[in-house]
């Protein structure tokens, strides 16, 4: 008779006047009254569990591990009178029944009694529709499931850079017989992306490469003043802006403005069923929403490119003026000398290169979206990663190509 | 509860003026929904029967009139007490608004896990027994929305709104874009849980059908106010549009049958 002795001594939480402690949930029941509970009483050999109050939600932290825990040691047989309850929810329900059902598995036979009309429809649909509900085990975690996990990884890596070239095929393909055929261009569309990319890149883009242009030069007096060579300064940032910086700036911020804005859009369309409107009314995607951004990328990241170049030199001519007193006539005539043809045209020749990756990869992550929220933020976070990571290797590649070629 | 609290609307709109960039769509509506009946809202496209459902829920702020819902003023409460009433009902939006990075249990547990402190083991359990009460089989508790079909996700959006078993629950077009035999289910489905768990529902439709099988009383939304009755009586209206509305051929077909 021990677990009956410890199971009442449990009902002594019945009732707490006011929001009693054991009220410790979250969620308050609307209308406070009296406090679940039970109490269980011996009745010949029948054992009679009495329970009472309000059995909802915010009394179940307390009631689970009780109704898990009832043992009715020796009874065969149980009653349990439900006349007292003042309100009952699906979560009090649920705790009744399934402890009816885990007793009834064990050989008790458990009668319900009193049980008011109105819980009736209540007990009656959760004991028809909820037939044992599946226990969900934790996932555990093995040294092998990490390395699954990795190899996974890998084949997922390898095969996104196989559709990667698959996309670029398409693209070249499409590119080609748009030349072909011009009149399949959209204009309209094209000059939009040229103004979405490039004119309202100009402030962002402006500003930043003058900031570095500022940096550039200051870093470079510094270290060279201790040769007393001060003038070279002008050297370093003609040639540092034309040959790389200026260049890489203007894309990395285009990659993170509008490699981003890419996959967002067409990810978005993609989500609310756009895509498959357009190919169902006899459209190519590839030429009415991938063509249009990406040449337009290829259009105006030189422009773009040449400008923040500009305003780099600007920067680190500002900086010359106040920290090293080179004047602009000064500054500009040794530019002239540290700066032959080339150094200009190699960087600028980089940028169609790194607006095809940016606006390939852009387009291609945000067709890859699927039809839910998450994967469009996921999916944008990857196009401007794997975009600025292949701009810098595509510029390292072509850094050994030109000094193999000797420019 | 009293009996005072019974007899008292659950919620109690009083002269709702809407205004959308200067187009009128409520002009002093005056409504109320009563404890433990469904309440049909009906008008045509435009005619702001979500605009008044988000009115209601608090998600947009009435330009002017009030707003109660059990017995609390929407526009004066703080963010506390706001939270204390919104776990007291229930929405279920159109297409189920479900998390699309969380699977099915997830979304039915969430409201339990940011509002109780419940043991995990008891969330999956009451999890899977509100899924199968919305009639949803136990393999669709780990799949995610992208993978279920809309009337799946409207029972599961449906099993995320009872969660916390409120004690009023919003429906906003529970029956769009199901297939009628889907419909005819839910209908059936709506008015089993709110005779089994004693619901007040508020539903916005446009389904004649769900009307009939379900509602106590109809509210229609015409002319920028409303009209409250039931399908007997709104069917010998003399407005042109609710008598459209309810003599049409499809409003005598669902009638007749």
């Amino acid at each position: 008779m021990d677990g009956i002795q410890r199971c009442s001594d449990l009902t002594r939480l019945k009732r707490p006047e006011g929001s009693g402690n054991a009220m410790s949930a979250a969620v308050q029941p609307p209308q406070p009254t009296g406090a679940a509970w039970y109490r269980l009483e011996p009745n010949g050999d029948t054992l009679r569990m009495i329970v009472g109050g309000v059995w909802v939600i915010s009394e179940a932290r307390r009631l689970d591990p009780l109704m898990r825990a009832l043992d009715p040691k020796g009874f065969a047989r149980m009653e349990v009178d439900c006349g007292a309850l003042e309100r009952l929810d699906t979560v009090g329900a649920w705790l009744l029944l399934r402890t009816k059902r885990r007793l009834e598995h064990a050989g008790v036979e458990v009668r319900p009694v009193n049980v008011r009309d109105e819980y009736r429809a209540l007990v009656h649909t959760i004991d028809h529709e909820c037939r044992a509900p599946p226990v969900e085990l934790p996932p555990r975690h093995k040294f092998t499931d990490r390395l699954e996990r990795i190899g996974r990884a890998l084949f997922h890596a390898l095969h996104l850079m196989y559709q990667l070239v698959g996309f670029f095929g398409i693209v070249v393909f499409e590119t080609a017989a748009t030349i072909l055929q011009p009149r399949r261009l959209r204009l309209a569309a094209l000059f939009h992306q040229m103004e979405e990319t490039g004119v309202n890149a100009l402030p962002i883009v402006g500003l930043l490469s003058f900031l570095i242009g500022v940096v550039v030069a200051y870093q470079g007096a510094d270290q060279l003043r201790q040769f007393g060579l001060e003038v070279f300064t002008v050297n370093l940032l003609g040639v540092g802006v034309l040959r790389e910086l200026g260049g890489l700036m203007a894309a990395i911020i285009v990659a993170g403005r509008s490699g981003s804005a890419f996959t967002a859009q067409i990810g978005t369309m993609k989500v609310n069923e756009e895509l498959d409107a357009i190919e169902t009314s006899g459209l190519n995607i590839i030429e009415v929403l991938v063509l249009p951004r990406l040449l337009g990328l290829i259009i105006t990241l030189p422009l773009l490119t040449f400008y923040s170049n500009i305003m780099g030199l600007i920067g680190g001519m500002v900086m010359c003026y106040f920290d090293l007193s080179i004047t602009i006539p000064a500054f500009l005539h040794q530019l002239q000398t540290a700066v032959v043809g080339g150094t200009f045209w190699v960087g600028l020749i980089k940028a169609p290169v790194f607006a095809f990756i940016i606006g390939l990869v852009g387009c291609y992550q945000g067709l890859r979206v699927e039809r839910n929220a998450a994967s469009v933020g996921r999916l944008t976070t990857q196009a401007v990663v794997e975009s600025i990571f292949l701009v810098i290797v595509a510029d390292a590649i072509f850094s050994i190509l030109f000094s193999i070629l000797g420019l | 509860m009293s009996d005072n609290a019974a007899a008292s609307p659950v919620v109690r709109v009083r002269g709702l003026v809407t205004n959308l960039g200067g187009h009128v769509l409520h002009d002093h509506v005056d409504l109320d929904v009563m404890r433990g009946e469904i309440l049909g809202v009906v008008g045509g496209s435009g005619t702001g029967k979500s605009i008044l459902l988000r009115s209601i829920i608090g998600l947009l702020q009435p330009m002017e009139g009030s707003i109660e819902v059990l017995g609390q003023n929407i526009a004066a409460l703080d963010g506390d007490e706001l939270v204390r009433l919104q776990i007291r009902w229930g929405v279920l939006f159109q297409d189920g608004a479900l998390f699309s990075d969380q699977t099915v249990a997830q979304n039915v547990q969430l409201p339990l896990r940011e509002h109780t402190d419940l043991p995990q083991q008891l969330m999956d359990e009451i999890a899977s027994v509100k899924l199968s009460m919305v009639g949803l089989p136990p393999d669709a508790a780990k799949k995610y929305p992208a993978e279920l079909s809309g009337g799946m996700r409207k029972r599961a959006g449906l099993a995320r709104a009872l969660a916390l078993d409120p004690e009023l629950l919003f429906l906003d077009e529970p029956t769009a874009g199901l297939d009628p035999i889907a419909a005819a289910q839910f209908d059936e489905l709506v008015r089993g849980l709110q005779q089994s768990l004693r619901l007040t529902v508020f539903m916005v439709t446009h389904d004649i059908d769900t009307l009939r099988a379900t509602t106590d009383r109809i509210a229609v939304l015409v002319d920028r106010k409303i009209k409250v009755g039931t399908i007997a009586s709104l069917t010998h209206d003399t407005n042109p549009w609710i008598h459209e509305y309810f003599n049409g051929v499809r409003g005598h077909a669902a009638l007749a049958s």
